[in-house]
């Protein structure tokens, strides 16, 4: 107990840069994995398949997707057999789509935790996403075995791979961010959830290209941040033709500006959680 | 000795009102439009707003033990919530020097699903405790918690005992130098309880410093030196533990030690009143805390004024309501209820026998019965906590409590006849 004593001073809520503390966030790095590895045990425990359906979920909607729209509706697919097309956008958005889904109820579902002990409550939505992340490890797996199966070759663009985790990770935290925060307040959040992915999957480039978006809405589409980054993801792993750079610039400085303003907010909002529990 | 934690002018302001404390979007929408309109009026008008704490200032020093205590909404819990971050003061500040470890509530995080190996792991982490610390305190944990032939199993199959024993036992190893403790000092049965009492003894010694919330005053007085009385956000007293806990209870019994009451104000009937109701010890002096080792003597005096078959009884009720005991005057002999007393001023006195209550706070309600011929009660003066007592059980030979320091849970603490004597010298009888 000789350590050296670390000081805290407690005072009212300044400024929201004061309260952004990343040293104690890595002090917490514990509770971040104790948090994620819950999750994960409980989504599966006392189901047959388990684990498994991390790879089933996206698989299965690979087939439905591959049969209506690369077989009834004959979607280009870039020069790629389509499940294979679709498959490597559906990853990703499974990813994104938990973000949405769970990490925006991060919050409300653990109250009772917040209100009774203090940390970094950023720490929420983060544990979800990695324990997301998890997920999107197995289901790439499957990818892998499925472009041996196409014999889909990838190019050396394909080192590029972590970089696009990372974004892909910095677009998913900024979504939660914002929608955690606000569902504490608004619980209107929860019931917008279902059929906002369904809407942002169909606004994103999941199970069509982006080259078949008419010119004058690239700009819209390229508004969404998940358009960057499952471009991104077909174009390194597929070797696809190369995104239009524009809307792959606009779509990632969306993720950034998400990412930002959601920790801003995040921390704004922060404040008054346990206060209003 | 250098200073832990220095509290400085530390307010909170609560929102309290009818409204949900969140809100559907459309509330904030139409609210948002309406400050449009009204910019200048007051937009507080519906809400009101409490002050849960006013301009609180004190300093506690390293290796210190500090009990802060109060009433139901005092303050207390909102100081802890301060200065464990989980929410933020409207004014002033504090300076905490030092890892802190907060106890608002034992098992906080505790997943049903998970198995008490698991849940350690998981409650540790929430705690603070890093998984090399937990790794190392694991099996002491587990032999504190006495669960160690279930630690395997998922914790919804434990009963409410094993699952706050699990979370006292992980809580108890939380190796910070300061703790907030908020009413969690000891849990479980008796047994357990006395190996909680024993830990904080053994924390105490480990000069850490601790500000611990509790009603219980007979925690407190063992467990600190010092201690705050806060109420109505504001601290009323700051000092020596046993005169801060004194304080309390003058300060708060609402209770009345004696009651009185001149012939026109008396409760009553036209046949019956109440004169007066007075607690006294055996020599006839009037007291109201008692050693547990002597008689308590409760007067009730009352006037009849018409003829009528009237008796006293009382009511004795311990802090949490429950009823110890009747005592009716209609017991003394037979006959005794359908008597007719003449008019008159009557005085009854009943003595609850030394060794039979246990350690507490007791009220009495005094009534003024007439039985029917029917055998149905009919009250002429019904007076709820008319007055209030104190026992307390010592540490000495001759009480229920012998040289054995904790408590024990039951409605009454009577001294009982125990004769054991050995029956046999040999372990096995000769066949």
């Amino acid at each position: 107990m000789q350590e050296k004593k670390e000081t805290i001073i407690i005072k009212p809520p300044s400024s929201v840069f004061d309260a952004i503390n990343l040293k104690e966030i890595i002090s917490r790095i514990d509770l971040l994995f104790a948090l994620a590895i819950r999750d994960i045990k409980i989504r599966y425990r006392r189901t047959i398949i388990g684990f498994g359906w991390a790879v089933i979920q996206p698989f299965a909607q690979m087939v439905i997707f591959s049969l209506i729209f690369g077989k009834f509706t004959k979607i280009p697919s870039e020069n790629v057999p389509y499940p294979i097309f679709v498959y490597s956008a559906l990853v990703p958005w499974q990813l994104f789509a938990r973000a949405l889904n769970d990490a925006s109820m991060s919050v409300v579902n653990n109250i009772h935790i917040i209100s009774k002990i203090y940390f970094p409550r950023i720490i929420l939505p983060m544990s979800v996403i990695i324990s997301a992340l998890v997920d999107f490890f197995s289901a790439f797996s499957i990818l892998i075995l499925l472009m041996i199966f196409y014999g889909v070759i990838p190019t050396a663009k394909v080192l590029l791979f972590p970089v696009f985790v990372f974004v892909e990770i910095l677009c998913a935290l900024g979504v939660a961010l914002w929608l955690s925060a606000l569902n504490v307040k608004f619980r209107d959040v929860k019931y917008t959830l279902q059929f906002l992915t369904q809407i942002w999957l169909f606004a994103t480039p999941v199970i069509y290209p982006a080259k078949i978006i008419p010119e004058k809405f690239k700009f819209i589409f390229a508004l969404n941040p998940m358009t960057g980054v499952v471009e991104g993801f077909r174009w390194i792993l597929l070797n696809t033709t190369p995104p239009d750079f524009t809307m792959m610039a606009i779509s990632t400085l969306m993720i950034f500006i998400v990412f930002i303003f959601g920790v801003v907010f995040f921390y704004k909002m922060e404040k008054e959680f346990a206060d209003i529990m | 000795m250098n200073i832990a934690i220095k509290v400085e002018n530390l307010s909170k302001l609560y929102k309290i009102g009818k409204k949900e404390p969140y809100m559907a979007l459309r509330d904030a929408l139409s609210e948002s439009i309406k400050k449009l309109f009204r910019k200048n009026e007051k937009d507080k008008e519906n809400e009101s707003y409490i002050w849960a704490l006013k301009n609180v200032s004190f300093e506690v020093k390293e290796g210190e033990i500090v009990g802060i205590i109060g009433r139901n909404g005092a303050g207390k819990t909102t100081l802890l919530k301060i200065l464990s971050r989980i929410t933020y003061p409207t004014e002033g500040k504090a300076v905490v020097k030092g890892k802190v470890g907060s106890l608002l509530e034992v098992g906080i995080g505790f997943h049903p699903e998970l198995t008490g190996r698991e849940n350690i792991y998981l409650y540790g982490t929430i705690l603070g405790m890093k998984k090399k610390e937990i790794d190392e305190k694991f099996d002491e944990i587990v032999e504190f918690s006495g669960l160690a032939q279930f630690i395997d199993t998922p914790v919804k199959y434990y009963s409410s005992g094993m699952y706050v024993r699990l979370a006292f036992a992980t809580a108890a190893y939380l190796q910070t130098n300061i703790l907030l403790i908020d009413e969690v000092l000891a849990v479980g049965d008796v047994g357990f309880q006395r190996k909680c009492f024993q830990r904080m003894e053994e924390v105490r010694k480990e000069e850490r410093t601790i500000l611990v919330v509790s009603h219980n005053m007979e925690a407190i007085l063992r467990f600190c030196k010092r201690s705050i009385l806060i109420d109505k956000g504001r601290i009323i007293k700051d000092g020596n533990t046993k005169e801060v806990v004194e304080e309390y209870l003058k300060y708060f019994s609402e209770i009345y030690n004696f009651r009185e009451w001149s012939f026109d104000q008396a409760p009553g009937s036209e046949f019956a009143k109440l004169k007066s109701i007075k607690i006294k010890d055996k020599n006839g002096n009037q007291k109201n805390s008692f050693d547990s080792r002597e008689p308590i003597f409760v007067e009730v005096e009352y006037w009849i004024i018409k003829p009528k078959n009237i008796y006293a009884s009382i009511v004795l009720q311990n802090q949490m309501g429950v009823i110890v005991f009747i005592a009716s005057e209609s017991s003394s002999y037979l006959g005794r209820a359908y008597k007719i007393l003449e008019p008159g001023l009557y005085r009854a006195v009943c003595e609850i026998p030394s060794n039979l209550l246990a350690d507490g706070n007791y009220t009495l309600r005094v009534v003024l019965v007439e039985l029917g011929k029917d055998s149905s009660p009919l009250y002429h003066a019904d007076v709820h906590n008319a007055v209030g007592f104190q026992v307390f059980v010592p540490l000495a030979p001759d009480s229920p409590r012998g040289d054995y320091p904790g408590g024990y849970p039951g409605v009454v603490w009577p001294k009982f006849k125990w004769e054991t004597y050995q029956v046999d010298k040999n372990i096995f009888p000769e066949s």
